[in-house]
């Protein structure tokens, strides 16, 4: 048996040329491994029934059914779908960003992918623009098919001109940020990948229902619309609201107008409280490996 | 060769609390060596290993892996490692050279994706999802994406636990041809028959210290341990003497005796060896 033992060193052991160390932090690396992880983050969704249907198609699923039930106008001449259609909106902005990541990446880590690929040579910021990759796809993929849907089947009207398209794609783009950096940082609450849903979907879930989502904001209790008033989703809300509802409907907002700035504001501030949860807390590794 | 070792661990401290997990290790790789750590659960393979993966801080202790400190680890040096963790269960969803051509993208001069799958035997599989594979493939999977950097040295933590014996021969297999190949090699296990296959070197490990190191043929000194030469003699009843010269016992007993029955020549085995130099009473119970 011991004979085989001395089967090595046919060829005398390895030396190589190592590779330079600027290699590893030139851009065309970070592109390369940034793209070979949004690469497989999106086979990954398209093979995951169950993501695909809470994150990124849960919404125009939303839409399909209470569109269908509720068929009521909040004001004269503007369904209830209209209003609802930009609760969706922002709905699906948090669900593929904060709570798509919050779980995968959960998940991930107690799996032991985060500390295999710490392993590894990628940059650990290939990993995060893997997950900025998905959720630009997901994300621009579940607007187009909620508006598309919305003003197909239920005669919701799109935003009525290049201002409100533009008002439209920068709450997008400024809510998935917001709500990208907070999912990375929320990954690490979960104690295990098991819980990880548990732990998440009931936080969307209640910011849904005191946001302006499922019901008409200005509607709400005060107390309620304070509370709500400190996340992101209430604002998304009213910045989706302001590209996709008549100018006339401004008035019925608590402050009598579309508070864009404060909009703005409030998703910008998210994101730099997330940038740095994430910078302070973020963990390759599961509790107690150390 | 370069004169260099591929490891050298100096007196390495991992203490967590007052809970000493490496209490003082030292020990060598050669460059192109299978290097094997042996030792019951619990004995700190593993958290050595960390160290040396660059996972983990050490609390004492010098260390250094491919002429750098693990507790520093750069992209260029864990680019020259191949890592082969304790049981992983992630990737599930990804086929096997998904993952793999994934994987080669982090490394500045990979293998060939196909020809790593190729390699670890899993061109049946290619197509296959990571979770769809058996124990021992799944291990195939995480060897793959341990070479697909073309290693110089490669961890192998505990690789086969858990494996029917044909999937452990058929792995002894994989490890010999990357052995082959001149790739170092550091092996944890507390499979005596893996060590006895593979290794070229080993260290024992236990309590978080090195009981023991040499070579699976002369570890505790078994090579020049007294044999015990057992035999029947002319009344039936069984004899048994202890020499370190058995050769010359034999001679002297078939000169008297002739042919003799039931005879035979026993040294210790790397089981008796190791289980002879480990600290808890029930090894000792069992080596006596």
């Amino acid at each position: 048996m011991s004979t085989t033992a001395s089967t090595s060193t046919t060829s005398g052991p390895r030396t190589r040329q190592p590779a330079e160390p600027s290699a590893f932090r030139s851009p065309a690396f970070l592109a390369r491994t940034s793209l070979a992880r949004t690469a497989v983050e999106l086979k990954e969704l398209s093979r995951s029934w169950d993501a695909l249907v809470f994150n990124v198609f849960f919404p125009i699923i939303f839409l399909f059914v209470f569109g269908s039930v509720f068929s009521g106008e909040v004001a004269p001449g503007v369904s209830f779908t209209q209003y609802f259609t930009a609760g969706m909106a922002a709905s699906g902005v948090l669900l593929v960003s904060f709570q798509s990541l919050a779980i995968s990446i959960a998940v991930e880590r107690d799996d032991g992918l985060l500390k295999r690929l710490e392993g590894t040579p990628m940059p650990p910021a290939a990993y995060f623009l893997g997950k900025v990759g998905l959720v630009v796809v997901t994300g621009a993929v579940q607007m187009a098919v909620l508006l598309t849907a919305a003003h197909l089947l239920f005669d919701v009207d799109l935003p009525a001109g290049p201002q409100q398209w533009l008002t439209l794609g920068w709450v997008t783009v400024l809510g998935a940020a917001a709500g990208t950096l907070l999912g990375i940082a929320y990954s690490s609450i979960p104690r295990t990948g098991r819980s990880a849903s548990a732990v998440t979907a009931p936080v969307v879930l209640v910011l849904q229902f005191v946001s302006g989502v499922f019901f008409v904001y200005s509607q709400l209790p005060g107390w309620m619309q304070d509370v709500a008033a400190v996340f992101p989703l209430k604002w998304m809300a009213e910045g989706f609201r302001a590209a996709l509802l008549p100018e006339s409907m401004a008035a019925a907002e608590p402050a009598g107008e579309w508070q864009l700035g404060l909009v703005a504001l409030v998703l910008a501030g998210w994101t730099v409280v997330g940038l740095l949860l994430c910078r302070t807390t973020f963990r390759w590794r599961r509790r107690g490996d150390r | 060769m370069s004169s260099e070792p591929a490891v050298r661990v100096t007196d390495l401290h991992k203490h967590y609390g007052s809970r000493r997990a490496v209490d003082g290790v030292s020990f060598d790789v050669v460059p192109g060596q299978v290097f094997a750590l042996l030792g019951p659960n619990g004995a700190g393979k593993s958290t050595t290993v960390e160290v040396l993966e660059g996972y983990r801080a050490r609390t004492a202790g010098e260390v250094s892996v491919l002429g750098a400190d693990p507790g520093r680890p750069t992209p260029a040096w864990r680019s020259r490692l191949g890592i082969v963790a304790q049981s992983t269960r992630d990737l599930s969803d990804l086929t096997v050279t998904e993952v793999v051509r994934q994987f080669a993208t982090f490394y500045p001069h990979p293998r060939r994706p196909e020809a790593v799958v190729e390699q670890v035997g899993l061109a049946d599989d290619a197509r296959t999802r990571a979770s769809a594979l058996s124990g021992g493939r799944r291990r195939r999977l995480d060897v793959a994406l341990g070479i697909v950097g073309d290693p110089e040295l490669l961890f192998l933590d505990e690789p086969t636990t858990g494996f029917d014996p044909e999937a452990r021969r058929e792995f002894w297999a994989l490890v010999q041809l990357l052995a082959a190949d001149g790739t170092t090699i550091l092996l944890t296990t507390h499979y005596l028959d893996e060590v006895e296959v593979l290794a070229d070197a080993l260290a024992v490990i236990d309590g978080g210290r090195i009981v023991a190191t040499g070579t699976p043929a002369d570890l505790g000194g078994r090579d020049t341990a007294p044999a015990s030469v057992r035999w029947r003699d002319a009344g039936g009843g069984w004899r048994t003497e202890l020499t370190g010269e058995p050769a010359a016992l034999v001679a002297r007993l078939h000169a008297q005796l002739g042919e003799l029955d039931g005879l035979s020549v026993h040294r210790p085995t790397l089981e008796d060896a190791y289980l002879s130099l480990l600290s808890s009473p029930a090894a000792q119970e069992v080596s006596r």
